[in-house]
């Protein structure tokens, strides 16, 4: 076909664009993942028979806190990172999404050097360390296939970065839900293993995102 | 990337840049002709640039530039009015071009290349309309259905775009993107043959 012709053929009764397209298909797929990842956590694992009582405890909050800054913070690097022509991410929103994990770090170093000795080694691997990072990337899935929706309605360049992105923000709405079942309160707990769970559909959505998100 | 930067501080980049950022505007507001112009204006650009970029490859160029114009139509909705438009037309232009070498590279080791599309279809042009409607009919019965009944709708039968999609159920861009798939297929069994 000739150029010509197909420019003709492209323009050729076109509607107006919705200019919101990009807003409404990220959240919708932010929130219908999150309501999958929170009944899978009922339904599967439970909520944590205390929830009441957390809910008026800091420290609930400010474990609750971690993977939310997570989650902000990739948020606004997957906004330009689905759409192209934003190459000049400045610096820092590349790495925001380090601030919350380096705070939660100094706070775990530094409840470690105020505990025990003999304590030391539970708040760092409290009692679920071993199953924590994958029921966190299973609680992950309903996230990941939403997520992967709607960075496939828009138009990523740079397929393997929007899929880390796309994997982290999977990985910390999931850790969100897991904080209803979970009963680990060691800061250096957190630190590490919901760490881990967060990042493997990161390291996932780097492996596929160019094989899911082309077009 | 680099050579951009450059070029888009001097006049003549900056008033190219504004005067298709109006009309690729009024287009997302459903204007056709803006919307065309903004695509004829885009394809001369968008040919300069793969071409210069393919040198070993010429015969490639207007099929590349087929598929960043598919590529900006489809992705037209991701454009932001607050953002540079040559930015954004050059990353899917980039984005385009790579993923056709990368699949070049990975089909070449299986598949003598498609050389000469393009002159194939100027020279059928020429061809008596009888002639080649038995051809193409032929032709056109192995293509997959979703870009055989766009090309029959539109292109023989000279429905519109929108009546095919209502006729066939595919959606508007589905029917779009079957009749340049299904040319393109028959363009190249159009080769085989002859």
């Amino acid at each position: 076909m000739k150029t010509d012709e197909f420019i003709s053929l492209l323009s050729t009764g076109i509607t107006p664009v919705d200019p919101h397209v990009q807003r409404r298909s990220l959240s919708l797929a932010l929130v219908l993942g999150a309501i999958g990842a929170i009944l899978l956590t009922l339904i599967v694992f439970g909520m944590r028979p205390d929830i009441r009582e957390m809910l008026v405890t800091p420290l609930f909050w400010f474990k609750v806190s971690f993977p939310s800054a997570v989650a902000i913070a990739s948020l606004l690097l997957l906004i330009p990172l689905s759409r192209p022509g934003t190459r000049n991410i400045s610096a820092r929103l590349w790495l925001a999404p380090s601030g919350p994990i380096l705070v939660i770090w100094i706070a775990a170093l530094a409840s470690l050097a105020l505990a025990p000795q003999t304590e030391r080694m539970n708040l760092i691997m409290g009692f679920s360390w071993r199953t924590c990072p994958f029921n966190i990337a299973f609680l992950s899935i309903p996230l990941c296939v939403t997520i992967t929706w709607a960075v496939r309605q828009l138009a990523p360049t740079r397929l393997r970065a929007a899929g880390a992105v796309a994997g982290l923000l999977a990985g910390s709405v999931a850790t969100m839900a897991y904080c209803l079942h979970c009963p680990e309160m060691g800061i250096p707990f957190w630190g590490i293993w919901y760490l881990i769970g967060m990042l493997i559909p990161a390291v996932l959505g780097a492996i596929f995102g160019p094989a899911l998100l082309r077009w | 990337m680099t050579q951009l930067k450059v070029k888009a501080g001097t006049k003549p980049e900056m008033a190219v840049e504004e005067r298709l950022k109006a009309l690729i505007l009024a287009g997302l507001d459903g204007d056709d002709s803006a919307y065309r112009s903004f695509l004829n204006e885009l394809s001369g650009r968008l040919r300069a640039y793969v071409r210069k970029r393919l040198f070993h490859l010429q015969d490639e160029v207007e099929d590349i530039v087929q598929e960043t114009l598919l590529a900006v139509h489809n992705a037209r909705h991701t454009y932001r009015a607050d953002e540079p438009l040559t930015a954004w037309v050059y990353a899917i232009a980039r984005y385009k071009l790579m993923d056709f070498l990368r699949m070049r590279s990975r089909h070449d080791a299986f598949n003598e290349p498609l050389d000469d599309y393009v002159d194939i279809f100027s020279s059928a042009d020429e061809e008596p309309a009888n002639d080649a409607k038995r051809d193409v009919g032929v032709l056109l019965e192995q293509l997959p259905d979703k870009q055989r009944l766009p090309i029959i709708h539109v292109k023989l039968q000279g429905l519109s775009v929108a009546e095919t999609a209502h006729l066939t159920g595919l959606s508007e861009s589905a029917v779009k993107i079957g009749i340049h798939r299904g040319l393109k297929s028959l363009a190249a069994k159009i080769r085989l043959f002859s």
